[in-house]
């Protein structure tokens, strides 16, 4: 289902197009992501949804109501709004913050106090403790909290969210980020998110939106914008850094046993014996001077070679076999796949440029396996 | 003694007078600057030139207008204290945290909405600290007042120079710095129960 759709939508500033026909279909109950580098055009976008902002052409529906046809003051009390600043009233207690938009709707006093006192108590503060508060007197993670909570309060069907996290420190910016999941999954609301941390994206989104230049290029699950990039751009956007931490779904990097045995090629037999003896392993991968994969041998083969005192004295002159391979930021799933259709001892874990980072074998995915049954102990 | 109240109390009737009336149209003319803001310059222009009337000049003309008496040094007093509320509410008003006018406009404020509830009360504190330097300003103004027939504590100091009686002089002259400290220390505290302590640091 979609909840806000926009269609050739386009916003002209100075004469430049800081969105330039823009469709894009905001699913409903989901958390959609906007991504991009700064000035494309990410909050110009989201401040078209509440009229903070108007298209200069173009449509935008919100459940199939064309939103120039409302009115902007009561939409915006039906679209929950979080900003960067925060923007907590100084003049206002804790409890006034959160009840502002009740109060405009003139909400009864007792339903705004029980509303205050669940919000609050649905992240944790004690509402005792908080209500009579000024902002100034709160930390930053917990202003932000309130941010959120004031934003929540009519349980707006839509939360508009830009860079709530950002100017926080990354152990409050985790637990916010835990938390607004948590609260968007249990209230089902509709969130727009905007970021340029792709970290936040692929922890929180079902949708992530990269934008370039007022324009989307691409929209897809995490998963899927990680596994098939459609441009360089995306590609480079995503970053290496990015991909193996905070990935939801398993990545080979999480499962890969990293103590892969590996040898230069221009080792010499005797070494590549010694080592294999060393570390008790059956084959050896070989590597070039940059680590990147070259094959493997195993240890009859080696063993071959050493036999006919033949003239070949390195390892990488050996018939070195190919060997199956995957790449470090694909899903465990594919790992798992691979695995059991082709029954291989074990493939090979490589980055884009087949640098050897790892091996994935049958071991290593019962281990994720069990984790994912038991539990991860590297997490109690 | 009683004379002595009399005149404390009328000098303080002038200025609270004066510096209400200019506390009204002051803010009021304030606030719309900041809608109309083409005006301002013009606006706080005129209210500057205003200001560097002699303040002798401004009664004597003033008096050919409204005449003797206290209405006079009422106007001479609004007249006075008009820049600074105008200067200091369009400032206060110009300083508001635009992520709160924003928050406040995204939640779905009307514009009397944000003006009311996030603006004014955000430059109270500074609307207020112009209200409190035309009021100590009014005290020294009503004192002059009574060469246009104005009352107050004036007349003290007038007759205490006329006759180098420095008792006299004293006795308007005390009361006025009274009230000026007793204005400064109230007001004050005033400012900081609405900004600093709400603000915290
Ligand atoms: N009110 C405005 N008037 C003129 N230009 C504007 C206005 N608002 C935004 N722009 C311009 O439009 C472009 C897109 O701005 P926008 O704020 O949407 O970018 P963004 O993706 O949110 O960037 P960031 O990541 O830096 O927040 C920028 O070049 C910006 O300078
Ligand atoms: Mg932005």
């Amino acid at each position: 289902m979609v909840k806000i759709k926009f269609q050739n939508v386009r916003k002209v500033y100075n004469g430049t197009d800081v969105v330039d026909n823009l469709n894009l279909e905001v699913a409903t109950g989901k958390f959609t992501v906007l991504i991009g580098p700064s000035g494309c055009g990410k909050t110009t976008t989201l401040k078209m949804v509440n009229r903070l902002v108007d298209p200069s052409a173009g449509e935008i529906f919100i459940e199939g109501k064309n939103i120039s046809d409302l009115n902007p003051v009561d939409l915006r009390r039906r679209i929950g709004y979080v900003i960067q600043q925060i923007g907590l009233f100084p003049n206002m207690t804790i409890a006034q913050n959160i009840e502002v938009v009740p109060r405009l709707l003139h909400w009864p006093k007792q339903k705004r106090l029980d509303r205050t006192a669940e919000l609050l108590s649905m992240v944790g503060m004690d509402p005792q403790q908080f209500m009579n508060r000024y902002p100034s007197e709160l930390s930053g993670g917990q202003q932000q909290r309130i941010g959120v909570l004031r934003a929540l309060a009519v349980e707006p069907p839509i939360l508009l969210m830009d860079e709530p996290f950002g100017a926080l420190d990354p152990i409050t910016r985790e637990s916010l980020q835990d938390e607004i999941k948590k609260l968007q999954m249990k209230l089902g609301v509709t969130v727009l998110f905007v970021t340029h941390d792709m970290d936040e994206a692929i922890k929180l989104a079902d949708m992530i939106v990269l934008m370039r230049e007022g324009q989307v290029e691409q929209a897809a699950s995490p998963e899927k914008l990680l596994s098939d990039p459609v441009s360089d751009f995306v590609q480079e956007f995503i970053g290496k850094k990015h991909l193996p931490t905070n990935y939801d779904v398993e990545s080979v990097w999480e499962i890969m046993n990293p103590n892969a045995v590996t040898i230069a090629k221009t080792k010499g037999i005797n070494e590549s014996i010694a080592l294999m003896n060393k570390r008790n392993v059956d084959s050896l991968i070989i590597v070039d001077e940059n680590r990147k994969l070259e094959g493997i041998v195993s240890v009859e083969e080696i063993r071959a070679a050493g036999r006919q005192e033949s003239r070949i004295r390195r390892i990488g002159d050996l018939g070195i076999r190919q060997v199956p391979t995957i790449n470090i930021h694909s899903q465990a799933r594919d790992a798992f796949d691979l695995i059991v259709n082709e029954n291989p001892r074990f493939i090979v874990a490589v980055d884009d440029e087949d640098i050897v980072y790892g091996i994935v074998t049958k071991t290593s995915l019962v281990k994720a396996l069990a984790g994912v049954v038991w539990g991860d102990e590297t997490d109690v | 003694m009683d004379e002595l109240i009399s005149k404390t109390l009328s000098h303080l009737f002038i200025s609270l007078g004066g510096v209400s009336i200019s506390a009204v149209v002051g803010i009021t003319l304030g606030v719309l600057l900041t809608r109309i803001s083409f005006l301002s310059a013009f606006v706080i222009g005129f209210s500057e030139i205003l200001q560097t009337v002699p303040s002798l000049a401004m009664l004597a003309i003033l008096m050919m207008f409204f005449g003797l008496g206290n209405p006079t040094a009422m106007m001479a007093i609004f007249l006075y204290s008009l820049l600074p509320v105008v200067r200091n509410t369009y400032t206060a008003m110009r300083g508001v945290d635009s992520s709160l006018l924003e928050a406040g406009k995204g939640m779905g404020m009307s514009r009397w909405q944000l003006l009311f509830l996030v603006e004014i009360p955000n430059a109270f504190p500074v609307i207020l600290s112009g209200i409190r330097v035309s009021l100590i300003t009014a005290y020294g103004i009503v004192t002059i007042a009574v060469l246009v027939g104005g009352g107050g504590l004036g007349g003290y100091i007038y007759r205490g120079t006329q006759t180098v009686n420095i008792g006299m002089i004293l006795k308007g002259a005390i009361p006025i710095c009274l009230m000026a400290v007793g204005t400064d220390f109230l007001l004050n505290k005033v400012e900081k129960k609405t900004s600093i302590e709400k603000r915290g640091k």
